[in-house]
């Protein structure tokens, strides 16, 4: 936690806001002892000066210092605006945190309570309580403390319900732990930090409040003044002597700001990880070339059916140290009507790769390959109206999450009719009749009821399928799908196969099927390449998955997987460790921490992809060795 | 006398019925699957169980007697599927586990349990003194599990523990509920909607549709001669069917 | 986006219906709350506030016979209703000082304040949303870092400034020294410049942050992912998918500005004289001439909640997940 507060402080922002504070603090305690006297030094001989070099911002009506006083008046400034933040906070936090001790009923209507006051806006509170307390000072802070407590109430309670909903805070009450207790020792500590950072900010937001109320003569009464009696003062002398009013403006000004922009990096400093500033930008720009990828070298004739080819793929991320490569070096290709499969855990980049090479990678990432071609077409020259329409008819793409990968605000046949009037010049009509037809295709019933329907009123299948009909608005002669059931139910992931299945038989489009799911991919492909770390490891038939697997990778994981014949009498085979991420991939085999027959060579050399036969190839040292026997993969201490 | 038995049990959440009148047992010392799809009540019937949803009709008894749903000695203890959301990333692995201790005992008579849960969970004891955030996925359901054991519970309710993991790293923590549940005696209620998984733990199945139970039994008779359409339907749609699906 | 709502059925008026009757019974409540706090406002202040009013040397006779005549010798609960009684024949009470019926005074000086706040209002909005917009093109992920500090910082500093503050330094540079515009009173259209300008420049400025951030946001979102897998042309994806979606979250925000500057008149009013209610409330509760004061809380209260209404139908409207819309 050190670490990451100083890091607010090194950033250039985070230096200026935190110096500013400690100097508005420093005088806010020295400045009386310094100057006090100076500041009430009545000089009637001199009074409403100009700014002279004695008096920098000239008298008041009395002859006053008028700097003097507004330096002097930090105190009390400062003082009040923090009880009034304190009260604010005090109050806000039991407000925000009863509806999670008390019942539901009562906290129901602590809540709507709150809700109600919120709705109105401060200084209107702040008038009320100012009618109530009367005017000064004791009056305005506790005006300005309960005008404020509404909104923490109303943030603490946000942040109290997001963290009650996690799975540790039930944990701890079904372990048994008082409501009080949860509080105390996972709910509030867990929203320290934002409430501070808004405290902070609020402090800010209490002493320009409190300077208005002054301002208005509704805050501190003479003879004692602050920043706000200060300036009202000042603003009826303005005429005469502009700094009058000024001096004390800018002295509040100066601070109302190093509050804020002080909350304001301190929130910026949490909430991002560092190094995001202009030298992460100076190296991406420079980024060193990186070393040539290790490639197979394999000539077999490029035949006139492949849709895409892919040769040695590399995207590139900015990271906190430097650019990150995190496909490095992928080679396949797809033949028209052929499925290939996808298959890796986390950090083996098959997101990414079904990203790159639909080049729909981020724009602060970087794409290269040796050669990416869709239908012939040159993927990575620069982008193109033709090039765009290409993408748009030929290329179908289904993505994950069929919650969120439709606009919420359009109907869903307006979205699909979209793709036709951009890029096959159809009129809005013809458009919306081809949506519903496609919308049908996808054996979605009452399709032009449908289609008029906006997102959030179609299941998750529906919404799947409506995403495949999208992509089928054009000729697709290849789908793209990236995890399309992992969201899903199994009954309905059945579906949704079985449309892809159909659709591709029905018009020899191929199919790139990324999953984590093995046997899915095993079922549905004709072929799967295997990634890991950033690379392809295997690229095998899908029918020998099981039996003709010849990378140790595939292998364990087509035997970690349970099915439905799996030996209930034997423990399940595991891959000891985790996987590895390809910024952390060592020089040689990323696979070798975790591989039963690694030796030397692997640690220290990666192997290449190569042909064993035919179309099959691996990356390793050891293809086919029999692995030793089963015992040795389970595992038994875990350690860090 | 570790026997939880569902009778008629009820849950509404608003206007929706999530669990309709679900009767459910989970023999003493058994593993029972509790499979459905999304929507199916799986999760709800769990938290009723465990006393954070309100029971709308139906009961809800261990060993005869009706579940403590508050204080302590809480015999029914869970697992969740979210390895980043279940353990409180302010604490250590060893305060989260001591937490769900019963009271009393001295410190090191506390520390000595953490360093004997951890390694019946077949992690380093080392790990107690780490924040969640330098654990692994595998690593922390295992504190999470860790957890649950520490509370002393006759029954433990697993749900979709090894949903969010990687797939070469389910397989251990599959082992590992294996495990304990042979050594510890656990009465354990497995909650996924991965049919494969629950065949490889679990001894009976019960299958949820829509907040009801539409069938359950032994399960090697539910998964291999299911009497209900739905069942089937399940076990058809799962993946890895020996005949490939086109061409 | 045309905005269609067709009932095809009973059952579709019913979420209507449903919505209606929430939002207008909250919409009571919160009225309810409101008078009674600005009831109760008087009767919570210690002493004797007719006493406070006409001064400590009033003559005791004259105390009571105003006491009697404003009905303080009866018990809470008949003030009470006779305080609701008198909200809904539309009489406010009279001004102790000036004697005067409050809702004259309030005819008077609400369209100076109404005609500030609207302007105002505008042109936060005709600046910040674009803007915002803008920024938030210019800044999305992995692009434009510099731009972002700057932007960020400028509108943490000039939303930091307090509308008052502006409000002075723009009547000492434009008023004083340059003498192009007038600093006083509303008698002429160019007397508006300063002051709406006082009173939008700070919540332009945090409106134009919260759209810039809220557009970076959607911008990362899956569906605009889906825009751009569609190969639809930069524009399109931009203020046919991403602006519609940024707009629902920026609208929120923009009424919480609204209700926030409707108040903001306060200050600005007292530096620019200019005669609208929140100078005179300022007034008022300086000379504790509580039933104007208690009006004008009234009234402004009432501004804030109608404003809040209007939000959340603009909202309903536009966001069709909401329970309204069905066609």
């Amino acid at each position: 936690m050190q670490g990451r507060w100083s890091r607010v402080v090194r950033t250039p922002l985070g230096l200026t806001a935190t110096a500013l504070v400690v100097l508005v603090l420093a005088l806010a305690c020295l400045g009386p002892v310094l100057w006090g006297t100076g500041a009430d030094a009545v000089n009637t001989d001199d009074i409403l000066a100009l700014p002279s070099a004695e008096h920098w911002a000239g008298t008041d009506n009395l002859g006053r210092d008028i700097l003097l006083r507004s330096l002097v008046a930090a105190r009390p400034s400062i003082l009040l605006a923090l009880v009034a933040i304190v009260i604010s906070v005090v109050i806000g936090l039991l407000l925000g945190a009863a509806p999670f001790v008390l019942g539901r009923r009562t906290g129901r209507l602590v809540s709507a309570a709150v809700n109600i006051a919120v709705a109105f806006p401060g200084i209107l509170l702040a008038l009320f309580f100012a009618v109530v307390f009367g005017a000064g000072a004791t009056g305005a802070v506790l005006a300005i403390g309960l005008s404020g407590a509404p909104a923490f109430a109303r943030l603490t309670q946000t942040l109290v319900a997001g963290i009650a909903a996690r799975d540790y805070v039930a944990a701890a009450r079904i372990a048994g732990v008082g409501r009080f207790r949860v509080l105390f020792r996972h709910v509030l500590p867990n929203i320290a930090e934002p409430l501070v950072v808004n405290a902070t900010i609020g402090a800010g937001s209490a002493l320009l409040s409190f300077t208005g109320l002054s301002f208005l003569g509704l805050g501190v009464q003479s003879p004692s003044y602050d920043w706000g009696r200060l300036l009202y003062d000042g603003i009826g002398a303005i005429y005469v002597n502009a700094a009058a009013a000024l001096a004390p403006g800018a002295a509040v000004l100066l601070a109302g700001l190093a509050f804020n922009l002080f909350g304001e990096s301190v929130a910026k400093g949490l909430g991002i990880p560092a190094g995001f500033g202009l030298r992460a930008l100076a190296t991406t720009r420079a980024a060193a070339v990186p070393e040539p990828a290790v490639h197979g070298e394999e000539d077999h004739e490029p035949s006139d059916d492949v849709v895409l080819d892919v040769r040695d793929l590399e995207v590139t991320f900015p990271g906190p140290t430097g650019p990150v490569r995190l496909v490095r070096g992928v080679s396949f290709e797809v033949r028209r009507g052929e499925a290939v499969g996808v298959v890796g855990e986390s950090g083996s980049g098959k997101s990414l790769t079904a990203l790159a090479i639909t080049r729909l990678v981020a724009d602060h990432g970087r794409v290269d390959a040796a050669r990416l071609d869709l239908l012939g077409h040159d993927l990575l020259a620069p982008d193109t109206a033709v090039r765009r329409r290409l993408l748009g008819t030929s290329l179908a793409m289904v993505f994950q999450d069929p919650m969120t990968s439709f606009n919420p605000t359009r109907r869903i046949g307006a979205q699909l009719a979209e793709v036709a009037t951009h890029h096959q010049g159809k009129t809005r009509r013809e458009a919306m009749a081809r949506a519903v037809d496609r919308l049908a295709a996808v054996r979605i019933p009452d399709a032009e009821a449908r289609a008029r329907q906006y997102p959030h009123e179609f299941s998750g299948g529906m919404r799947q399928r409506a995403m495949i009909g999208m992509g089928l608005m054009g000729k697709p002669a290849l789908i793209v799908a990236d995890e399309p059931t992992t969201a899903l139910d199994v009954t309905v992931q059945q579906q949704v196969l079985d449309l892809l299945a159909a659709i591709r038989e029905a018009d020899d489009v191929a199919l790139v099927l990324i999953s984590h799911d093995v046997t899915v991919v095993g079922e549905v492909c004709d072929r799967v390449l295997v990634m890991y770390a950033g690379r392809v490891v295997e690229d095998l038939p899908a029918a020998g998955l099981a039996t003709a697997a010849q990378h140790p990778y595939t292998r364990a994981l087509v035997e970690a997987v349970p099915d439905m014949a799996t030996d209930l009498t034997r423990p399940l085979a595991t891959i000891p460790g985790r996987p590895v991420g390809p910024a952390d991939a060592p020089p040689g085999c990323a696979y070798a921490d975790r591989c039963p027959l690694a030796d030397a060579r692997c640690r220290a050399e990666d192997p290449p992809l190569v042909a064993t036969e035919g179309r099959h190839r691996v990356a390793c040292w050891h293809p086919g060795e029999p692995v030793r026997p089963t015992e040795d993969l389970f595992e038994t201490v875990e350690s860090l | 006398m570790s026997e939880l038995r569902f009778e008629d049990v009820t849950v509404r959440y608003g206007r929706t019925t999530a669990v309709d009148g679900v009767s459910l047992t989970v023999p003493e010392g058994e593993v029972v699957g509790l499979v459905g799809e999304s929507g199916s009540g799986k999760s709800t019937l769990a938290r009723a169980a465990v006393g954070l949803a309100p029971l709308a009709g139906g009961r809800i008894t261990l060993g005869g007697a009706p579940v403590p749903t508050r204080g302590r000695p809480r015999p029914l203890q869970m697992v969740f599927q979210d390895p980043y959301s279940s353990l409180d990333p302010r604490m250590t692995a060893g305060e989260s586990v001591t937490e769900a201790m019963p009271p009393g005992g001295s410190r090191a008579g506390r520390r000595a349990e953490v360093e004997r849960l951890l390694e019946l969970v077949h992690l380093d004891p080392v790990c107690a003194g780490s924040v969640p955030s330098r654990l692994s996925g595998g690593q922390r359901q295992r504190v999470a599990l860790a957890r649950a054991l520490a509370a002393r519970p006759r029954v433990i309710i697993a749900d979709e523990i090894t949903s969010a993991l990687d797939v070469s790293v389910q397989g251990a923590v599959l082992n590992l509920v294996r495990e304990l549940q042979r050594e510890l005696g656990l009465t354990i209620l497995f909650i996924s909607h991965n049919l494969a998984v629950v065949r490889y733990v679990a001894s009976h199945v019960a299958v949820l549709r829509n907040g009801r139970v539409v069938e359950q039994g032994p399960a090697d008779r539910v998964l291999t001669e299911p009497s209900h359409d739905y069942t089937r339907a399940l076990l058809a749609a799962v993946p890895g069917r020996p005949t490939p699906r086109s061409q | 986006m045309a905005v269609n709502v067709t009932v095809t059925s009973p059952t579709a008026a019913r979420p209507w219906a449903r919505f209606g009757v929430r939002r207008l019974g909250r919409l009571l409540v919160s009225l309810w709350v409101l008078v009674t706090a600005s009831f109760a406002m008087i009767h919570l202040i210690p002493g004797d506030p007719v006493r406070g009013a006409l001064g400590p040397t009033a003559p005791m006779d004259l105390v009571e016979a105003r006491r009697h005549a404003l009905g303080l010798d009866d018990p809470l609960v008949t003030q009470y209703l006779h305080y609701l009684e008198g909200l809904l024949t539309g009489d406010l009470g009279t001004s102790i000082s000036s004697q005067l019926p409050v809702s004259d005074i309030v005819a008077q000086r609400l369209p100076a304040t109404l005609s500030l706040a609207v302007l105002a209002f505008l042109a936060a909005v005709v600046v910040a949303i674009p803007l915002g917009v803008a920024m938030g093109v210019l800044t999305r992920r992995g692009h434009g870092r510099r731009t972002e500090l700057a932007f960020t910082t400028t509108s943490v500093v000039v939303a930091t400034v307090p509308d008052f503050l502006i409000g002075v330094a723009l009547i000492y540079v434009f008023g004083i020294r340059l003498e192009w515009f007038p600093v006083a009173g509303n008698e002429t259209a160019s007397a508006y410049l300063l002051p709406v300008f006082s009173l939008a420049i700070g919540p332009a400025a945090i409106l134009a942050r919260i759209v810039r951030v809220e557009m970076v946001g959607v911008l990362e979102a899956d569906f605009v992912r889906t825009a751009r897998a569609k190969r639809l042309p930069a524009r399109t994806v931009y203020l046919g998918h991403a602006l519609p979606n940024a707009v629902t979250a920026a609208l929120t925000l923009g009424g919480l500005l609204l209700s926030a500057m409707v108040a903001g008149t306060v200050l600005v009013e007292n530096v620019f004289a200019w005669p609208g209610l929140g100078s005179t409330i300022v007034q008022s509760i300086l000379t504790k001439d509580y039933p104007v004061v208690q009006a004008i809380v009234l009234v402004y209260g009432v501004g804030v909640l109608v404003t809040n209404l209007v939000v959340d139908i603009a909202l309903a409207l536009l966001d069709p997940r909401s329970t309204i819309r069905e066609d």
